[in-house]
């Protein structure tokens, strides 16, 4: 070792919060510089025409702005629901699956008993379901871990295509009409089991489940013991089993929160947005939230930007797709990217690097 | 006995794949990498694939297969190994988490070959038209003579070359991890990179290396999936769910390449189980699909019961390595 090394990384304090939004507004930047000369290389298009065409695809009409907005609130109730299971440092990789039961056990209430209860029950019945299908499903893993310690992030990705298979297996006996192999619009008349307007707002009932969700997750994780026992598993399990805390309990406890949180978001796809059930009712969301919540540091009002900003992409870029005969996979690329170069600006924001100075070295 | 040689022949045919792909990670997470990006790496070497032996027998009157089939394996592995390389970067130089890169370099993977794929599909005339004949013959060619012997000819030489080659390369990787210093080094660098580093190996080298080439691999199985096993065309989504059997392959195989070997021909038979079982109604065929997943979950949990060293993962699987935080 002759040679004094060409940078010198070390750990930073804190950086200043303004600091830390600046990287990350020019990390958002310089994807997007990259993402149009990738756009212009493929198509010869203007990329500024393209980035109009996004920015009116996803919030150009009064009813794009709407879909735009239903389709955050679940992906960020997706992310709040992994949200505690992430800090404990417990990786659910699993949503997809836990919103697919409670998904799936909506739309059974609503096709076996839509008929035979009075709207309230109903409603609460369909909650119920879905927050104990997608409770169970977080358990199942949890309960492994907590005794076994059985590998999690595994074990919640299988148990994703373990629940696709239970909603084919359900499809089967639900289809309509028969053969088509899909459920087609549920209750698609009498409209039962829809989650009615609110304040005249056709998804209000969405914004104030998952605005709560957003400000009770917050304080939970913030000023709850449990949350804070959350906090100190994920930092470290010796320490926590140092102080009494019982970890087990806490694993089983938080996944419980986690699983039930994510049924909920299924509840809210089939009742409160699409009225239906597919294997890809959950459609990514799952993963895609799991950037989500890591990219917010676990704050849940973040993470209402971040995933507006990821819809607003992704909406925007099904436009270009329609308006530029692109495929609509593009919007996958895009999102790559971008999260790509969001990815890597958190090493700026947690590391410092000193260059060597030039004459200097021994 | 007909259905059986079918069912097996059909098995090994869905096992290469998922095979490749589990190699792939498997020598990743030799170096404490655990890459979640597999299924969309796998995409990207399909297309990639694909797109250089569409491009060269569009270009040349009278394409020759065997160029065809040399360019197309350089442009899927080329394509694989760029994909593994933004996974390094993001993960080894600026430490973002593991998890959360490799689940972005899959939607980015599977966006990019569907969008090269259904582009690819428009420019050749529609849904299926995409034809490479030249090349996808050079893929499926089998070997002659020895694939007409009656029973033992469809089972074990009724495949194209990637299937053989998919085969030895698990039994050279188990020697490499097993008995030369660099597998050795590697397998130091996974289970602990700060005694690694300590003993002079170079950490970042070995993952960088290591992730890469993996990734190389892993996309050969998408490369295998679009020539020999469909013959050389590309639908979307068509490689389904494969790269994440890929990853539960390596759990099962208990990180040992010769197992997955074993393991690969498993998963392709409970694969299409459903298939061949007699008077299962559409319903029940859909739980039989559950198959590959359940198992890998039972897997998973007896390797935790029984908790031999040699059974569990490499110790610094999914940790990153900072030299001075050690």
């Amino acid at each position: 070792m002759s040679k004094e090394p060409l940078v010198h990384i070390s750990k930073r304090e804190e950086m200043p919060f303004a600091q830390a939004v600046l990287v990350r507004l020019a990390a958002v930047l310089l994807s997007l510089i990259v993402c149009a000369f990738v756009i212009f290389i493929l198509t010869k298009l203007n990329p500024v025409e393209v980035y109009k065409a996004i920015f009116s695809g996803a919030v150009g009409t009064s009813r794009r702005f709407w879909v735009t907005i239903r389709d955050s609130l679940i992906l960020l109730c997706v992310a709040i629901g992994l949200t505690p299971a992430f800090k404990m440092r417990f990786w659910n990789i699993g949503a997809e699956g836990q919103i697919l039961m409670g998904g799936c056990v909506t739309a059974a209430v609503m096709i076996y008993a839509g008929d035979s209860m009075p709207t309230p029950v109903l409603f609460a019945a369909m909650v119920a379901a879905s927050i104990v299908a997608g409770m169970i499903w977080g358990l199942i893993p949890a309960v492994f871990k907590a005794i076994w310690n059985t590998n999690e992030t595994l074990f919640t990705l299988m148990l994703n295509y373990v629940a696709m298979q239970i909603v084919t297996f359900c499809i089967v006996f639900w289809e309509n009409p028969s053969g088509s192999n899909t459920v087609g619009i549920i209750n698609s008349k009498t409209k039962i089991g829809w989650l009615p307007s609110l304040f005249g707002m056709n998804y209000g009932w969405n914004v104030v489940i998952v605005l709560l969700l957003t400000v009770g997750m917050f304080i939970y994780l913030k000023y709850s013991k449990q949350g804070y026992e959350i906090a100190v598993v994920g930092e470290s399990e010796n320490t926590a089993r140092y102080v009494g805390i019982s970890v087990k309990k806490v694993i089983m406890r938080t996944m419980a929160i986690s699983g039930a949180i994510c049924g909920l978001a299924g509840f809210i796809l089939v009742s409160g947005s699409s009225h239906t059930i597919s294997t890809s009712t959950a459609g990514g969301r799952g993963f895609t939230a799991i950037i989500v919540a890591w990219l917010s540091k676990f704050n849940t009002f973040t993470m209402i930007l971040v995933s507006f900003f990821l819809v607003f992409m992704q909406k925007g870029a099904l436009q270009i797709a329609s308006q530029f005969k692109l495929n609509e996979n593009a919007s996958d690329v895009i999102t790559g990217i971008i999260l790509f170069f969001i990815l890597g600006s958190e090493f700026f924001i947690n590391y410092r690097l000193q260059f060597r100075r030039s004459g200097k070295e021994a | 006995m007909g259905v059986i040689i079918i069912f097996l022949q059909k098995a090994i045919a869905q096992g290469i794949g998922i095979l490749y792909g589990a190699l792939g990670e498997i020598i990743t997470e030799k170096s404490g990498n655990l890459n979640l990006g597999v299924p969309g790496i796998m995409y990207m070497g399909g297309i990639a694939g694909l797109m250089g032996a569409f491009y060269y027998e569009q270009g040349t009157a009278n394409p020759n297969g065997f160029v065809g089939m040399l360019i197309s394996f350089a442009c899927a592995f080329l394509a694989a190994v760029l994909g593994g390389l933004i996974y390094s970067v993001l993960t080894i130089t600026l430490r973002a988490n593991q998890n959360v890169t490799g689940l972005a370099l899959t939607t980015f993977g599977v966006g990019f070959g569907n969008f090269f794929g259904g582009s690819l599909s428009q420019l050749a005339g529609g849904v299926g038209q995409i034809s490479v004949a030249a090349t996808g013959a050079a893929y499926t060619k089998t070997i002659p003579g020895l694939s007409s012997i009656p029973v033992i000819g469809p089972v074990l030489f009724s495949y194209g070359f990637l299937t053989y080659l998919c085969i030895a390369l698990a039994v050279v990787l188990s020697f490499f991890l097993s008995k030369t210093r660099k597998g050795l080094n590697l397998r130091a660098v996974g289970e602990n990179p700060g005694t690694a580093d300590a003993a002079g190996i170079d950490v970042t080298r070995y993952k960088y290396l290591a992730t890469c080439i993996g990734s190389g691999i892993s996309g050969l199985g998408g490369l295998y999936f679009v020539m020999e096993y469909s013959g050389g065309t590309w639908t979307n989504n068509g490689f389904g769910d494969r790269g994440w059997l890929a990853i539960a392959l390596v759990i099962f195989a208990l990180w040992k390449p010769v197992n997955a070997i074993w393991g690969s021909i498993l998963f392709g038979g409970l694969y299409i189980l459903y298939l061949y079982i007699p008077g299962l109604g559409r319903s029940m065929q859909e739980i039989f699909k559950m198959l590959p997943y359940l198992v890998t979950i039972i897997v998973l949990i007896f390797t935790s019961f029984r908790k031999k060293r040699e059974y569990q993962a490499p110790q610094g699987l999914g940790l990153p390595y900072f030299r001075e935080e050690r």
